[in-house]
């Protein structure tokens, strides 16, 4: 096995040869050589995590014309150790009334239902798994942080962590569904579930050329799913404070936090690997290795999308969030995912055909233009007409 | 013993240990978290059988779906967080009688079954899971009734619920 072409399964037998070595079974060796490689992963991943506290901070500084951390080390990079510590050392609360077990067993799994995204992260051409549901895999993760989030208001022996928790969970299962609908269009694309093979589909054109309109379901029903702003309904700081973690205190209460930009950052990935290109860069081909820094590059810009639209955005009232679900995106997503098929079939011929490939790539992002055109006109005159109504209304009332 | 059977074993030990736990706790939204633990045991042995697909979706339905909706039911008709009442009620000795019955029907149909000795066979790396359960689940020689019946009777309960949540003029 040569080092720069797949540098992971050469450490991962060249581990297992050492096990070996010290007269263990082969079977045993392969096993405890994986078990080595998830603990890596997971301990990069939660070092990384450190540090997205820090660029979290230093982005929401930029968007509110601050500095943001800048006095522990240079740029203020120290700052997140310090913030760790003191998590660490703060005295661990129990409030009364509350469920032990559930209560402590809440961060873990929303902490765990993050890190098992990551199995299926495509970093590179070699590392991340091509499960053959990953797609469906997604959702079922998230169907885990879910779960925490309604142990924790639970648990919690608090109404206002139960109320936070009730209509984030609310929100999630909600936009699950045009979550699931605009994942299908890279799957009807690629011909796969599997996210690597997602990915290796996208070496000429990338998704978001291909579907624009899927790029942006998507882009919304991940910020829901991340309970972010504008969608972040868990806070509201003089009603309902800030949701299902207003119990937790010291660490646990930093892992809620911690996996809340973890997961952000995931999505991030997830919108890299399915829209741009994930691995895809030039001279990939010559250097896997390359892969994982466009990716990660790509991921990053994608965190920082989120984080965009988190600092500019209002919050959106819970009746128009759920409007906005059950009356626009689930319908329009149907829609968008029969076009597309139906699109993407018509135009295969040009596909196949050497030299045409452009009609394709030129005809599948016209045809979206197209729809969302269609779709925009549509809400327009629908807009148009309820504000004659209302304004109607009024103007009589203004007579009586 | 391989090291599929000792999964097997603690997840089936898992899953009979939670569902007990289910009918024994008073704690309702305790019952419906054990249930979510049942279910996941579930969707380990369809994983292990190669049904990556089924054991996914498994986690998706009843664990993001139905539990959920469970714990929602629980915590919206109960006022108090621990239920004091007695854990069984008049009709126990029926449903005792019918799962002792039960029991006692698949022991002994299964008796004569030569499948719990059979190993699985091992399949190629290029099996395609999914693509031959949609080739089934759409083919008339295979699914395609029970498939679409499925839709229609969902497609129905949909209809019910927005035609029984739906708001007429003037009500109210």
């Amino acid at each position: 096995m040569d080092f720069w072409t797949d540098p992971v399964e050469a450490a991962g037998e060249w581990l297992s040869g050492i096990f070996v070595g010290w007269g263990m079974n082969a079977d045993a060796a392969h096993v405890l050589a994986a078990f080595v490689g998830i603990l890596v992963l997971i301990s990069v991943v939660m070092v990384l995590d450190i540090f997205l506290v820090w660029t979290e901070r230093k982005i929401v500084a930029r968007f509110q014309d601050r500095i943001g951390p800048n006095r522990l080390g240079p740029f203020g990079l120290v700052q997140p150790f310090a913030d760790i510590i003191k998590l660490i050392i703060k005295e661990n609360i129990y409030p009364v009334g509350v469920d032990k077990i559930v209560y402590n067993l809440a961060p873990i799994i929303m902490m765990t239902s993050v890190l098992l995204l990551w199995a299926v992260l495509p970093l590179t051409e070699f590392l991340g798994l091509d499960l053959n549901v990953g797609v469906l895999y997604l959702i079922g993760v998230g169907a885990l942080g879910t779960l925490s989030i309604i142990m924790a208001g639970w648990s919690s022996n608090n109404k206002y962590a139960l109320l936070g928790a009730f209509r984030q969970v609310a929100v999630m299962i909600s936009y699950e569904i045009p979550m699931v609908v605009a994942l299908l269009i890279p799957t009807i694309l690629s011909g796969s579930m599997g996210i690597n093979s997602i990915v290796a589909a996208q070496e000429s054109s990338w998704y978001i050329v291909l579907a624009p309109l899927a790029f942006l379901l998507f882009l919304i029903s991940a910020t829901a799913e991340l309970g972010r702003a504008p969608f972040d309904l868990t806070e509201a700081e003089s009603e309902l404070i800030a949701g299902h973690h207003i119990e937790y205190s010291g660490m646990k209460f930093g892992l809620f936090y911690a996996s809340e930009l973890l997961h952000t950052f995931t999505f991030g990935g997830f919108i890299a690997a399915f829209f741009f290109g994930g691995w895809q860069g030039p001279w990939v081909s010559e250097i896997p290795a390359l892969g994982l820094l466009y990716f990660l590059a790509k991921a990053t810009v994608g965190y920082w999308l989120f984080g965009w639209i988190k600092y500019t955005m209002p919050r959106i009232r819970i009746d128009k969030m759920m409007d906005l679900n059950w009356k626009f995106l689930v319908p329009f997503s149907f829609v968008l995912l029969m076009y597309v098929a139906l699109m993407n079939a018509l135009l295969a011929g040009f596909r196949a055909t050497e030299g045409a490939m452009w009609i394709y790539t030129w005809g599948m992002f016209l045809s979206n233009i197209l729809l969302g055109w269609i779709t925009l006109e549509i809400l327009r005159r629908r807009a148009h007409g309820e504000r004659v109504k209302v304004e109607g209304a009024v103007v009589e009332a203004g007579h009586h | 013993m391989t090291v599929a059977q000792i999964i097997f074993l603690i997840t089936a030990a898992v899953i009979l240990g939670s569902a007990a736990m289910v009918v024994t706790t008073r704690n309702l939204v305790h019952a419906a978290l054990w249930l979510i633990v049942t279910l996941f045991g579930a969707a380990v042995l369809f994983a292990m059988l190669n049904a990556g697909f089924i054991a996914v979706v498994q986690v998706v339905v009843y664990i993001g779906a139905i539990a959920i909706l469970f714990i929602f039911a629980v915590m919206l008709t109960r006022r108090e967080m621990n239920d004091t009442g007695p854990g069984l009620n008049k009709g126990w000795w029926l449903s005792a009688v019918t799962s002792a019955l039960t029991f006692g029907g698949l022991v002994w149909l299964l008796q004569g079954w030569d499948g719990l000795s059979k190993v699985a066979p091992a399949l190629g790396s290029e099996f395609d899971a999914i693509g031959a359960l949609a080739n089934a689940l759409v083919s008339p020689e295979a699914y395609v009734l029970p498939f679409e019946v499925a839709s229609v009777l969902l497609l129905a309960a949909l209809v019910g619920a927005v035609y029984i949540a739906f708001q007429r003029k003037g009500e109210e």
